[in-house]
């Protein structure tokens, strides 16, 4: 089965990001397909690089980046939602004039389409979230 | 399901108040994207999202955007099935006539204005949740 993924709560506070996270693994470890994970509303603070949980805790968005990284995942933060939360790549904060970038390897930024996207494309669409 | 080339059935469910949290706010903004790729559109309000649609919203006291006309522009965006839970509305002493009136233009009768709000009760909602292929929750 081809499922879509969506996050919309950040990493720690919520569960959200660790639920997703294992049902993309089990699904792929399963032979399933990811057509995408995507990244909404505080979900987009899962993409930061600059997280410092501490060592004896799991780092979420180190466990994501690898998982994308083995499997081709495309992780999707939504631009919208990003900049309002201090999340941008190196276009994006070059573009707004800000002296640094801190998306965390394997994601994207990019807009809200590839949301619906997913929705079209997968068989379910999956939304972790509070 | 709908295979590739097919439309699906897409439902928003609102279930926030719409300035105690953003997922009001940025509900909207999927839904306004969202319309833009010709799907078959639904939004629902219960819970607390029955407060979104209120009439007379002012945010003046509290430093945020209204974006409350926004919901009666969704008729431009082809978005014209609102479902209002009947429930959610009493158990928060709410009626209908405190909701604003949100309508569509209807090509197929010159143009004639049209009620966008369906008031469906909690079982009625049930079903229209198990009729969509893809649904958000906010």
């Amino acid at each position: 089965m081809r499922f879509g993924i969506v996050v919309t709560e950040g990493p720690y506070t919520h569960q959200a990001s660790d639920s997703a996270y294992r049902f993309t693994k089990a699904a792929l470890e399963k032979g399933h397909e990811i057509f995408r994970v995507f990244f909404y509303n505080d979900g987009v603070n899962n993409a930061t690089r600059f997280a410092v949980p501490p060592q004896d805790d799991r780092n979420l968005q180190v466990l994501w980046s690898e998982l994308a990284e083995k499997h081709k995942l495309d992780l999707v933060v939504c631009i919208a939602a990003a900049p309002r939360r201090g999340i941008l790549d190196a276009d994006e904060a070059k573009r707004q004039g800000k002296d640094g970038n801190n998306i965390a390897p394997g994601f994207l930024i990019s807009g809200l389409g590839q949301l619906i996207e997913a929705g079209i494309q997968s068989d379910r669409l999956v939304m972790f979230g509070d | 399901m709908a295979d590739e080339t097919n439309t699906k059935k897409f439902l928003y469910i609102n279930r926030k108040a719409p300035y105690g949290t953003v997922y009001a706010l940025e509900s909207l903004e999927v839904v306004l994207i969202g319309a833009a790729f010709e799907q078959d559109v639904s939004v629902a309000f219960v819970d607390d999202g029955v407060f979104q649609l209120m009439s007379g919203q002012d945010t003046a006291g509290i430093g945020m955007k209204n974006f409350s006309k926004t919901y009666r522009a969704l008729g431009d965006y082809e978005v014209r099935k609102l479902y209002v839970e009947r429930e959610s509305l009493a158990e928060r002493g709410l009626v209908s006539d405190d909701l604003m009136a949100i309508t569509y233009e209807d090509e197929n009768e010159d143009y004639a204005e049209k009620p966008s709000i369906h008031f469906v009760d909690r079982s009625e909602m049930t079903k229209l949740i198990s009729e969509h292929d893809v649904i958000l929750s906010f």
